[in-house]
């Protein structure tokens, strides 16, 4: 057995000598980068710093969706529990009964899992997610100062600062915020008449999102002209880290889907403003007939679900670019099958646009569609299927470093297997005949994008903590989490195939008026109960994030895990520009682990002159 | 209080949980550059893994085993339709596949993990890429694939087919609305009459059917989807303000109820209620008491009912749209279905809703026409004279005159058509009028009711000498004046045959 060196590399030495000069300095105190502190905090438009405030209102987000998840799963576990005790939080979200026993009103339930919903998918797991690490990773790891339009970049932030405002008003009006579902259906989305969240509180989100989807495009394309046009000296695509990857062709895809998502939303505002009829026909509701005839329904799920289903893979690439890195590093291996990652991300990024209408098998769409969509759909598990091997065998003699972004990284790829197993069943349209909105699909969902994103965003988050603040955050506390989070997450979501196997739909209120629904009292139970045992590990977690930034320990090391990529070759606090002198010039791939008995060689090493850089 | 003490309890294990992991990470930091040390804390982890994945695979079978019995598919529960076991082995083969995948890959991760932590001195593999290994697992799952997406896609075609002209079936209208389903039958005639939302009238015309299409006359409806085993169903699906879904669980259907634009679903009953009842009988899960609080209540499997639910997202009383399904022997279905009153003739016909008020319909016609026959050559062959004497139950005026109302004429037509089939008949036209008014009045207006009638027949040529008019007034009350139903017997015209 060859001994491996710990090697040292003495980073400054090869940025002088190897760097890129783009005559940095000779700007540095002109206009491009000026700081005051407003425009460092606040009105920054340093990538990192952005990527930090994408992140800290991520958490924000996820904190209040997951606080009402908790709520509704109280009605669905316990619906005879006293919840009076709320009602300094929730007010009249809470009924009092004459005998001063409070409960959670059905508006209100539908209210919470609808912006549960929307926030998770859109401001957590798109923004929190995408936003925090393509803007933080993108220009550190291919070598660049900063995005290509940094003033753009900053405006894509307070876009989607705004929608949040929008969103959060909404929660304080009388009526409640929109309760329809995440995916927004008309006519229950369009008629004010039909539930009380569809008046203002629907108004409001449909701006919110609108507004959202500018943040996404201009971040996006940002992302888009980075990677293509800011790559450092030697960075060929070929080179580029996983990450980067997932998060260009991430970028691609919200390019080409969310405008159809802005149409598809203005054609719902045109209806509820303004009497169009695009999604709305022969309807009779409140003691009364409407007047529109000719539209249809239908029309708009077509929207909505060709972003929809993108949306999903929007979520879970960036999740999955990050696990490759960190799996790689941290098992002290180059990762496995580095091309076919690549491919298959772009096979992923681009069958995700032909499937989209396996959400509406039983929609009422013609029948013959499904025949494409059943087809597309299980060959987009052939390239998910590709890379979970890829990584399962990264870890086939590794030298794996059980850390805590590790642990989260071998968390990410069980729940994605979980999860993206049970896509095959509902992607099959005779067996989503019986599955579609039952409990089954809740648990798909949850398992391989939920779940399976939030875990590669801690992988992500712990990885790259030291990068972003400078400090370390608590291991235990790190390892506790992952812990309760993995155990919790399973315990509430893999219950529910059974529930959906057993008929249950979602979305239900209460499961009480139908004899075969109702028997699932105990399971119920433990899944609210290990909802809280999960939301506290998330309490530990917020702590440790924000004790850490200001309290946790100092980084002293500039490449504390010895990895590859560039942003290890930065200081441990760069400045905007983040290299102060030349940029860093790349020789090889970042996956050169245990390369010829060197532990690692970073990017920025020169080739030694018998080897080659192939993989 | 309680809440303050858990709140308080609660927030002080956190504290402890975040001292400890001070301490522990003060530990840690001070044996960083023990390299054992490392190599025992990546075991722990390590271990924690391959622990985890166990009780993951134990808990992930021993519940599944456990639920079995209320898993539709599985235990007792067997589709209750024709085309259901097809759904349901398309699920087994793919859970087959998937089962064997979740294994094998969840097994390697974990063990993989703990395996190949970091200990002194290992080296890791420079392994990054093998063509035959990629070939293998991009090429197998796309055999796996190609099975089920030609077995998918041939049981959906079979499944989502519409009915053929030339086959039997039954149809019915399931219509949804906030927050209920309208349950239509379509009565003898076997076919679903039109409907148009604009007709719609809360509590009078639910679902705006069109009265002058003659196909809802005889449309019925239901409380329940009672179904026939073993035929063809054709459900028409109709929402009328938000989406619905219509979700038949035992019956592996669901169609989405789309405003404007109707949907079906076709699938054949194959189990009653009472065989299925039966299957689960023979499990312990169904023989426990319904209400788990009373150890008296029925066992489940005696309570269980086939339910329709909704399955879309239609408002805060989604959860509420439920009607129960009754399937039962085909003898019973038809019974049961010949003994329902249509909605139309029920509720409709002759009121202010009904386009046809003035006008009857053709089986009308020739349902009072034998009526009136059937009594007219009775009264014809009476041997005794006070016999002789129809009433004419159709003919009737508006309150206080002597005008014929529109539908009068049906049966003065037959008046018309018995004088002239028999030539040598003479009548007596007697007017009757309740008790209500003056005398004097009454005995005028019996007089010109039964004039009334003289004219008309004598204007559809009938010879003024056969008939001959007289006004009783309230002389002759056939029932109690006491009540509304009695006054409106005694308002009458007879005819006595005069030989
Ligand atoms: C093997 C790959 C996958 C297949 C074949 C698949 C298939 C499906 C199908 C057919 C549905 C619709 C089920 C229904 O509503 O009846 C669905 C729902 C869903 N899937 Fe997947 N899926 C896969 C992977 C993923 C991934 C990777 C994600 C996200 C990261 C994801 C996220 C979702 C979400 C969010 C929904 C539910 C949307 C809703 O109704 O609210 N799926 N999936
Ligand atoms: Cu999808
Ligand atoms: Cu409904």
């Amino acid at each position: 057995m060859a001994k491996v060196q710990a090697l040292d590399y003495d980073v400054d030495k090869y940025l002088e000598e190897q760097g890129y000069d783009d005559h940095f300095h000779e700007h540095e105190h002109g206009d491009k980068y000026k700081v005051s502190f407003i425009s460092k905090y606040i009105f920054s438009t340093d990538h990192k710093t952005i990527a930090k405030q994408y992140l800290i209102t991520g958490m924000a987000w996820a904190f209040i969706g997951a606080f009402f998840s908790l709520i509704f799963r109280l009605q669905l576990g316990f619906p005879d529990m006293d919840l009076s005790w709320l009602r300094p939080i929730l007010g009249g979200w809470i009924n009092i009964n004459s005998e001063g026993v409070g409960s959670l009103s059905p508006d209100f339930y539908y209210a919470m899992v609808t912006i549960h919903g929307t926030v998770l998918v859109f401001f957590v797991l798109t923004a929190g997610l995408s936003g925090t690490f393509s803007n933080f990773l993108i220009p550190l790891q291919i070598g660049a100062r900063d995005m290509a339009s940094p003033f753009l970049n900053m405006l894509s932030y307070w876009f989607f600062f705004l929608a949040s405002v929008i969103m959060l008003l909404s929660l304080f009006l009388e009526s409640g915020p929109f309760a329809g579902g995440w995916v927004a259906y008309p006519p229950l989305s369009a008629l004010p008449q039909a539930m009380m969240g569809s008046g203002m509180g629907m108004n409001l989100w449909l701006f919110s999102l609108v507004f959202f989807v500018v943040s996404v495009l201009l971040g996006g394309l940002n992302y888009i002209t980075t990677v293509i046009n800011l790559r450092t000296k030697g960075m060929s695509f070929w080179r580029l880290p996983l990450t980067v990857w997932s998060f260009f062709v991430t970028a691609i895809i919200g390019l080409l889907s969310f405008p159809v998502l802005v149409a598809g939303f203005v054609l719902l505002l045109l209806d509820r403003l303004l009497g169009t009829s695009f999604y709305l026909s022969d309807i009779f509701i409140a003691g009364e007939p409407l007047h529109h005839v000719g539209g249809s329904p239908i029309l708009y799920q077509h929207l909505f679900w060709f972003l929809g289903h993108p949306e999903v893979y929007i979520i879970i690439l960036p999740a999955m670019g990050i696990v490759s890195e960190v799996m790689s590093t941290h098992a002290r291996r180059p990762i496995f099958g580095y091309k076919a990652m690549v491919y298959s991300i772009i096979a992923i990024g681009f069958l995700s646009f032909l499937v989209w209408a396996h959400h509406m098998f039983v929609s009422g769409m013609d029948p013959f569609l499904a025949n494409f969509f059943i087809l597309f759909t299980l060959i987009i598990a052939v390239p998910s299927a590709v890379k979970v091997f890829n990584w399962i065998t990264t870890l086939y003699k590794g030298n794996i470093h059980l850390t805590v972004p590790m642990l989260f990284a071998i968390g990410f790829v069980s729940f994605f297997i979980s999860g993206g197993l049970t896509g095959l069943f509902l992607g099959n349209a005779p067996i989503d005949i019986q599955m579609h909105d039952t409990y089954f699909v809740v648990a798909h969902f949850h398992i391989v994008m939920g779940v399976a994103a939030f875990f590669g965003m801690f992988a992500g988050i712990y990885h790259w903590f030291p990068k972003m603040f400078g400090r370390y955050m608590n291991q235990t506390l790190g390892k506790i989490h992952f812990w309760l989070t993995i155990v919790a997450a399973y315990m509430v979501f893999w219950p529910m195939h059974y529930l959906g196997v057993a008929g249950v739909p979602r979305r239900y209120y209460t499961f009480d008026s139908f004899v075969n629904f109702s028997q699932f009292d105990t399971l119920n139970q433990i899944i609210t109960i290990f909802a809280f045992v999960g939301f506290t590990a998330q309490l530990l977690f917020a702590f440790n994030f924000f004790y850490s930034i200001f309290y946790g320990k100092k980084v002293s090391e500039r490449n504390p895990y010895r990895a590859n990529t560039l942003e290890w070759s930065a200081p441990t606090n760069p400045g905007h520009g983040n290299w102060p002198g030349k940029l860093p010039v790349v020789h090889r791939w970042p996956y050169d682990f245990h390369k010829n008995g060197s532990d690692y060689r970073p990017q920025y090493v020169p080739l030694d002159p018998d080897e080659r850089d192939v993989h | 209080m309680t809440a303050l003490v858990a709140t308080i309890a609660y927030v002080l294990l956190l504290g402890i949980i975040i001292l400890i992991s001070f301490i522990n990470d003060v530990h840690i930091d001070m044996r960083r550059d023990d390299p054992d040390f490392r190599v025992k804390q990546y075991r722990r982890s390590a271990v924690g893994l391959l622990v985890f994945a166990a009780l993951f695979f134990a808990l992930t079978f021993g519940s599944a085993y456990w639920y079995k019995d209320f898993m539709l598919g599985y235990g007792p529960h067997k589709a209750a339709s024709e085309h259901g076991p097809e759904i349901d082995s398309l699920f087994n083969i793919t859970l087959f596949f998937t089962g064997l995948v979740f294994v094998l890959a969840t097994a390697a991760l974990f063990w993989f993990a703990f395996k190949y932590r970091h200990v002194r001195g290992r080296v890791a593999s420079q392994f990054a890429h093998s063509t035959k290994l990629e070939m293998i697992w991009t090429v197998v799952p796309a055999l796996v694939m190609t099975i089920l997406v030609v077995k998918g896609i041939v049981s959906w075609n079979k499944i989502t087919a519409d009915v053929s002209e030339d086959e039997e079936y039954l149809e019915i209208d399931i219509t949804g609305q906030q927050f209920l389903w309208n349950i239509r039958y379509p009565g003898k005639d076997g076919k679903l009459g039109a409907k148009d939302f604009r007709l719609i009238e809360p509590g009078i015309n639910e679902l705006g059917q069109d009265w002058t299409d003659e196909r809802n006359h005889d449309d019925f409806f239901a409380e329940e989807l009672i179904l026939p085993k073993g035929r063809k169903i054709k459900l028409r699906i109709y929402a009328k303000d938000v989406l619905h879904s219509v979700f038949l669980p035992h019956f592996r259907v669901k169609m989405d109820a789309v405003p404007g634009m109707p949907t079906y679903a076709v699938f054949t009953p194959t189990m009653t209620t009472e065989e299925y009842r039966r299957r689960l009988a023979k499990t312990k899960t169904y023989q426990r008491p319904a209400d788990p609080d009373d150890p008296e209540s029925d066992p489940l499997w005696k309570v269980f009912d086939f339910e329709l639910a909704c399955a879309e997202l239609c408002g805060i009383g989604h959860s509420s749209m439920r009607r129960v399904v009754k399937v039962v022997e085909p003898e019973e279905f038809d019974k049961w279905f010949s003994q329902q009153k249509s909605y139309y003739m029920e509720n409709i016909r002759f009121t202010e809703h009904d386009p046809y008020k003035d006008k009857l319909l053709p089986q009308e016609i020739s349902q009072r026409k034998s009526d009136f026959e059937t009594r007219f050559n009775r009264a014809l062959s009476a041997e005794e004279e006070a016999k002789r004497s129809i009433e004419l139950r159709h003919v009737e005026f508006k309150t206080g005159s002597a005008e014929l109302s529109p539908l009068s004429r049906y049966e003065l037509d037959f008046v018309v058509e018995a004088l002239k089939a028999h030539p040598n008949i003479r009548l007596e036209i007697a007017g009757h009028t309740d008790n209500v008014g003056n005398e004097e009045m009454n005995q005028k207006l019996s007089l010109a009711r039964a004039k009334a009638v003289y004219d008309y027949l004598v204007s559809k040529g009938i010879a003024p000498d056969r008939l001959k008019t007289v006004g009783y007034g309230a002389t002759q009350p056939k029932a109690s004046n006491a009540s509304e139903s009695g006054r409106s017997a005694n308002r009458r015209i007879e005819l006595k045959i005069i030989k």
